[in-house]
């Protein structure tokens, strides 16, 4: 079955912005589809809310649409551009959910677009639990059994007799059982019972809970081992599997936070093949009709019996790390069967001669640990369960697991891998029996107290061949420890770096420095080399350099003598450092292979597109580690190396490179680290004679307090050297200070606290801005943050062009940055962060490097930031790209905004602070500033009402203004709530008003109303005082709940009020971005 | 830990841990791209005269099970692996793979850069060697690898084959209460297999699908065989050279065709190709995985096979008149199978009984049955 001429336009559907659980492997899979099909004469329609991909690059699509993933706005794009058919499998959930909503509504066939991929009723039947059931039973499949309990809402006979079934099915089958009460909200007052007395107590309250009095009880899998198999299917029904995944981390902990192994380590061929059969059985029945798909299994390790968990009906999380593992590229692939090719039609993009329709065996192990960000959340319990937590995830390839589970801790980057984490004896227990962030260094520590494998294992359910690897890399360690540098010898050297032990992890046992270890191997001729992910384990010869190190004997690297350039990508995503910087790294590289240089890319992510074989001329999935990046630059002696464009993971090795006398090319790293020295800085700013907020540096508490109050309060304290405003704060009180200090001192060591004075009600802008080699600078975009300072950059609505700040502001911004990038002598990138009071412009804070918003400016601009930057690195000017001058224009009103992962974590106070927690941003465009804000608020999930109640709850500064404000919404046709000194002032501006009490007033209150649904917009001011006040906190918290839209500052109550009033005023209309920017392009710069 | 050595017989050496047996054999070094199934592949007869190279780096992990056993003990020679586990962990396990690989008197290297020696297998083609665990002699081990039978030209099959007739009905049997094969046709039909080092899951599937074994020795002459009053004959697979049973077997196997449905699977497939006048040659380095398309022409259907085989059958010296190539190879595009255009029988190359490999081509045991059902 060849190609289908029938379909001439596809619109492809992305995943919308980076959630926990749904992040940047959608725009891998999203642009491999794009780029599949194009390259096959298809005309690719693009929708996706999220700036920061490259699948919304306008190269990757015939028309781009960042516009909001609504029901409204997909139907306006497809009865504007009228595709044939719409590809639904490859972004992720929400993909999937667009497009049942789609077809649901009637669009699809309003218009006569053919859904592909999957059908409507296949993805049905995958993801209803009670059809999947029936599906899975009617071919044989085994699932933990399940009943449904139920209670006549009445009388005390019936319940009984509903308390007795639990028992009598939790006596069938052995405790724990799962209870899930039907249709409670989100699952709430489910449980698992340990024992008969939790038993009834929690199936009482779940019969009490549940609307329809109903509880399922299940028989619990916890403990069980866990597997994934990548399943792949064509039209002419030929299966394969591309990957099999064990979990290191038995059932009871989501996929997505578990440590995951491929290929599977502990099955027979027997357990495999039973379970390759039951995939193939499942993916026929649920009727995948072409693509791939990701089905779940639990194995009892005592009786070996097999339950299926659940299938994804599309390229998944799993997938793309089985992409990854395997080197086969599954969303490419799905993207070409399911405009009809076979399998067998379909060439091994790896060994060129043999076909994709095969099934990849590999000669490694592959490791993938996942990355997560507590300390972000205070208030959430650091401990992992069925709801996925982690932000992001390192994947490792190594000869064998302990190489490759060695190599993926340290890929993570939390200092913990070499041996700098602190544990507690008494908490060994506690923390081996529940799953939690730190459970494999706290597994590492038991053994080191002299845990036998037997105990570590009674109590993990892990299983034992796991354990015993763990064992031996703790182990060699041990042994390591106790020789010297002088005395370790050739074989123990090369054993422990075969078994995955890091130079650090020596270094720090012999309390050498990682490059005395270093030199020391090398001298005994103890060197990494470079084996090639090909697939097929050797068999076939290999055109893709796609590499991984290792200690063995034969280095297959065969690097080039073509001039080249090493990109150093940015590891794990976590809360400030994403999608955004894997964005500028493939831009990067794009740009080297455009300007003839060979680029070659280093990262350790699995979900970016930056370790897509496809994306650079050479791929090393490497940690980005100073012993990992030296020793690939021993092999290829790149040209020169680029770190700016890896957020802060390459910049903190930049220095280190410099002085092991690796050429960066770009910014000096040693102007990098000039911005970030106070003392430097504050003397460059001072000879600029440009303001900068009162601030100093310390090292020691008392040192803070005098700084803090020599500048006056409130201050901005934070660690230097941190992205995402880690550890960030505004305090406001001495005490406050001391006990930062507490708390920060011992996250940065040896770097110093900076101390910042705090401009309160300041607006914050941000620059990102080019430089080149002659001086030249180029101000690619001045974006006005909608929030005041004080939150954030990163978790700040903000907007393209600037709307409120003056022609001399501007003015004066531009003058500073152009000084600021020539002093610093930035060739590249840099980004600026300006605070705008009283018409002064304070420099915040400058970073000569890529900055998170250079998709987001690159978008609304049409100019390729990244690309640009990479040229002038190269020794090219900004005149060789573009003819603009001063600042880009920006042809319309873009905003981005922030999405939040608060629902996540429950008991967090979801209020905004200068701590990033966004995950992701969406973009809205418009033609004014109201339509695009209202469309970032829609794309960020928390869509502003067209009718209803306002509460409104004000703090003193802000009820004049505020009072304008509900008075708009009032003509707008909102009725208006608020607390009685704001409802004063609204009355005495002569709109009617209900007045409701404070929490600690009495009732009914505000969350009172939330709780009755009967508010449509929170408008809340007043919550950056010193004290945090418990009612706040609880009204966030259920306007969470209630996805009920809760502005907290009166600049964001302007942007939705003016956002609202579009919605009245504007149609539904959407612009690609090719209609925006024409046929303007970034020139190809000589 | 003491240290083994794989000298091969161009002078590469590789030096490793000592596993297994305390012991020096010789054999063919091949390598298997397989990722699961050690033990089946182990105790396959047709690995007999060949020291084996996984490609997956951590073996042993699962220990072994008496239930997995492809015949009475392990075949291999020697083993080759990256990583060897002591530790089995597994419900199904007996014992560890090491126990059972010493107790069987087979060595183990581990700890080599075994993805080096495949590269080294598949540039310069399948080669002698020697695996010692008791001897780091390099010269005279090279010495006794370029000292050792050339596999080309070697009967290994009538060598393993059984030497007594022997009947078998056990059928498939699931691996846990999860696996169900359903329950196993009545078996209706009497089938003469030749043994040339048949695997136990040949006997199993063509048990549950309706036959009723006789194993034969290789050497079974026609008469013999047609004494039995066979409904059909089955040809196995084995180790070796097919060609040196021209002469034997192969005679034998020529008076057979068109008297009784016949179904060959690899070593069998090649009798078959032989006893047709057709001619086989030698691999470079041979199909030995689980992960082989195969695709079948008369479906349109890509089966995902499992493969072991070092010599292949020419098509091109197949006499197309009589013979119509059903299956081929869709990485070399050599035949992988074969049936008459007029007389009942068809043969695969490639193993459809699996053990180790995925299940695709089960349906083979099927047309065999059917093949005598329609007579």
């Amino acid at each position: 079955m060849p190609r289908r001429n029938d379909l001439k336009r596809i619109m492809i559907v992305g995943s919308g912005p980076i959630i926990i659980g749904q992040a940047c492997e959608f725009d891998y899979s999203g642009a491999q589809a794009c780029k599949a099909l194009r390259s096959d004469g298809y005309e690719v329609i693009l929708i996706n809310s999220n700036p920061a991909t490259i699948m919304t690059d306008p190269e990757l699509a015939d028309a781009t649409y960042i516009e909001p993933m609504s029901l409204e706005y997909a139907e306006e794009i497809i009865r504007k551009e009228r595709p044939d058919a719409l590809l639904s499998t490859v972004g992720g959930q929400t993909g999937l959910n667009l497009a049942v909503a789609l077809a649901e509504a009637g669009v699809l066939e309003k218009y006569g677009v053919e859904l592909i991929g999957a059908k409507i009723p296949a993805i049905k039947k995958a993801e209803d639990r009670l059809l999947f059931k029936d599906a899975m039973r009617k071919i044989g499949l085994d699932l933990p059994q399940s009943q449904p309990i139920k209670w006549d809402g009445q009388s005390r006979e019936s319940k009984q007799s509903a308390l007795d079934a639990g028992l009598d099915f939790a006596a069938c089958h052995t405790y724990p059982v799962i209870l899930r009460p039907s249709f409670t909200m989100g699952g709430s007052g489910g449980g698992i019972a340990y024992n008969q007395e939790d038993l009834l107590q929690i199936l009482e309250n779940g019969l009490e809970l549940s609307p329809i009095h109903e509880v399922l009880i299940e028989e619990s899998v916890l403990g069980w081992k866990e597997f994934e198999m990548e399943v792949m299917r064509d039209q002419a029904d030929n299966c394969i599997i591309v990957c099999s995944i064990e979990n290191f981390d038995p059932m009871g902990v989501h996929t997505g936070d578990s440590i995951t192994v491929a290929p599977a380590q502990t099955l027979t061929d027997r357990e495999y093949q039973m379970m390759r059969d039951a995939s193939l059985a499942c993916l026929r029945e649920i009727g995948v009709d072409t693509g791939g798909s990701n089905v779940q299994f639990a194995i009892d390790p005592k009786s070996g019996r097999m339950v299926i968990v659940e299938m994804n009906p599309r390229v998944s999380r799993s997938s793309a790390l089985a992409s990854k593992a395997t080197g086969f590229p599954i969303a490419k692939i799905a993207a070409k069967l399911a405009v009809g090719y076979r399998l067998d039609e379909i060439n091994n993009d790896i060994t060129l001669k043999t076909p994709a329709c095969f099934e990849p065996t590999i000669d490694y192990v592959v490791a993938k640990i996942p990355r997560w960000q507590f300390e972000k959340f205070p208030g959430a319990e650091p401990v992992l369960g069925t709801q996925m937590k982690s932000v992001g995830e390192v994947m490792a390839i190594g000869r064998t697991f302990k190489q490759a589970l060695g190599k993926g801790m340290r890929s993570l980057e939390t200092g913990k891998a070499d041996g700098a984490a602190v544990f507690q004896e008494d908490l060994i227990k506690a923390r081996l029996i529940t799953p939690n962030p730190d459970r494999l260094g706290y597994i590492r520590y038991a053994f080191e107290k002299g845990f036998t494998e037997d105990q570590v294992q009674q109590l993990t359910n892990i299983d034992p061949w796991f354990l015993r690897q763990v064992r031996e890399m703790v182990d060699e360690e041990q042994l390591m420890a106790g020789l010297t540098l002088g005395t370790a010898t050739k074989e123990q050297f090369l054993s422990a770096k075969r078994n995955g032990m890091a130079d650090s992890r020596m270094a720090r046992a012999w309390n050498v420095s990682p490059l005395d270890v270093r030199a020391r191997r090398k001298e005994l001729g103890v060197k990494a080399v470079y084996n090639r992910v090909d697939t097929c384990a050797a068999e076939f010869e290999s055109f893709t350099p796609y590499m991984y190190s290792s200690y063995e004997s034969t280095c297959e690297s065969k690097p080039t003598d073509r001039k080249k350039v090493m990109i150093l990508g940015s590891g794990p995503n976590r809360i400030g450092q994403g999608i955004e910087f894997d964005y500028c790294c493939c831009h990067a590289s794009f740009a080297l292979q455009e300007f003839g240089v060979e680029s070659i890319m280093v990262n350790c992510n699995p979900e970016t597109v930056s370790t897509d074989y496809d994306t650079s001329d050479r791929l090393y999935f490497e940690p980005l580690t100073l012993e990992e990046v030296l020793n690939i630059y021993d092999v290829e002696k790149p040209d020169g190396v680029i770190v700016q464009f890896g957020g802060q993971t390459p910049l903190t090795l930049a220095i280190p490179l410099k002085n092991a006398g690796v050429p960066i090319i770009g910014t000096d790293p040693l102007n990098i680290d000039l911005a970030e020295d106070r003392k430097q800085f504050g003397r460059l700013l001072d000879e600029l004679k440009i303001p900068s907020p009162a601030n100093g540096s310390a090292t020691t508490v008392e040192g803070a307090c005098e700084i803090a109050r020599s500048i006056g309060y409130p201050v901005l304290v934070r660690p230097s050297y941190v992205l995402g405003g880690r550890a960030m704060a505004i305090v406001y009180d001495e005490e406050s200070v001391r006990r930062y200090m507490y708390e920060a001192v011992t996250f940065s060591q040896e770097r110093p606290v900076l101390i910042d004075r705090f401009l309160e009600d300041a607006t914050e802008v941000d620059v990102d801005a080019l430089c080149d080699m002659e001086g030249t600078v180029l101000i690619a975009g001045i974006m006005e943050h909608i929030e005041e300072a004080g939150v954030h950059s990163g978790d700040s609505s903000c907007v393209l062009p600037a709307t409120t700040l003056s022609a001399g502001t501007i003015a004066t911004i531009r003058t500073y940055t152009e000084q600021l990038a020539r002093a610093l002598n930035v060739i590249g990138l840099m980004n600026i962060q300006y605070a705008v009071k009283d018409e002064k412009v304070y420099v915040i804070e400058v970073n000569p490097r890529a900055s998170r918003t250079a998709p987001y400016v690159s978008k609304a601009t049409g100019v390729l930031l990244p690309k640009i930057a990479v040229g002038l690195m190269l020794g090219k000017k900004i005149s060789d790209f573009t003819d603009a001058v001063g600042v880009l224009p920006v042809p319309q009103f873009f905003v981005k905004s922030p999405v939040f992962p608060f629902n996540k974590f429950p008991g967090v106070d979801p209020s905004l602070g200068p701590e990033m927690r966004s995950t992701g941003e969406v973009m809205g465009v418009g033609e004014n500033f109201g339509e695009a804000f209202a469309k970032a608020q829609l794309g960020a999930g928390t869509p502003l009402p067209d009718s209803g109640q306002v509460f409104f709850t004000l703090d003193d500064r802000d009820k004049l203004p505020g009072a304008v404000l509900a008075k708009r919404l009032h003509e707008l046709g909102f009725t208006i709530t608020a607390t009685r000194g704001t409802a004063n002032v609204i009355r005495n501006a002569g709109v009617p008003v209900k007045t409701v009490f404070k929490v600690n007033e009495g009732r009914p209150n505000a969350v009172d109303l939330l709780k009755a649904r009967s508010i449509s917009l929170i408008i809340y001011t007043g919550t950056t005082g010193a004290a945090a006040f418990g009612d706040e906190k609880a009204i966030r918290r259920n306007a969470l709940t209630q996805r009920v839209p809760c502005i907290t500052t009166l600049n964001g109550a302007r942007a939705a009020v003016e956002a609202i009033a579009s919605r009245r005023r504007d149609p539904i209309r959407v612009w690609s971005l090719q209609e925006i920017h024409g046929s303007k392009k970034t020139k190809a710069g000589g | 830990m003491s240290t083994a050595v794989l000298a091969l017989e161009d002078g590469t050496i590789f030096e490793g841990s000592s596993f297994g047996a305390p012991v020096e054999r010789t054999g063919e070094v091949v390598f298997n791209t397989s990722i699961t199934g050690y033990q089946e592949i182990f105790t396959d007869p047709s690995y007999s005269g060949q020291i084996v190279v996984l490609t997956a780096p951590q073996i042993g992990n699962y220990g072994a099970a008496e239930a997995d056993n492809e015949s009475v003990k392990p075949f291999i020679e020697g083993l080759c692996v990256r990583e060897f586990s002591p530790l089995a962990s597994n419900w199904r396990a007996d014992e560890s793979a090491q126990a059972f690989l010493t107790n069987a008197g087979v060595p183990v290297i581990s700890g080599i850069d075994t993805r080096a020696l495949v590269l080294h297998l598949r540039s310069r083609g399948v080669m002698r060697g020697v695996l010692s665990t008791l001897s780091t002699d390099t010269a005279a081990l090279v010495e006794r690898a370029k000292n050792s039978p050339s596999m080309a030209g070697l009967d290994l099959a009538t060598r393993v084959s059984t030497t007594k007739q022997y009947p078998w009905t056990q059928p498939v049997v699931g691996c846990s209460p999860s696996e169900d094969f359903g329950a196993p046709a009545e078996q209706k039909y009497h089938v003469v297999a030749y043994d040339f080092g048949i695997k136990r899951n040949i006997l199993r599937r063509l048990a549950h699908g309706g036959c009723r074994l006789t194993v034969v020795p290789a050497g079974t002459s026609a008469a013999d065989a047609l004494a039995l009053k066979p409904n059909g004959v089955f040809l196995s697979n084995g180790p070796g050279d097919p060609e040196p049973l021209l002469n034997g077997p192969a005679l034998e196997i020529r008076k057979l065709i068109g008297k009784v449905p016949m179904f060959g699977i690899c070593l069998g497939h090649q009798i078959l190709g032989l006893a047709l006048g057709g001619k086989t040659f030698k691999l470079k380095f041979g199909h030995r995985g689980g992960n082989h398309p195969v695709l079948n022409k008369l479906t349109g259907h890509v089966e995902i096979t499992a493969q072991n085989h070092g010599f292949a059958v020419d098509p091109d010296s197949l006499n197309a008149n009589d013979l119509e190539i059903t299956h081929i190879n869709l990485n070399d595009q050599t035949l992988e199978g074969f049936r008459h255009k007029s007389l009942p029988l068809f043969c695969v190359q490639y193993h459809p009984e699996a053990a180790p490999g995925p299940h695709d081509s089960l349906y083979l045991f099927d047309d065999f049955v059917k093949l005598m059902a329609d007579r």
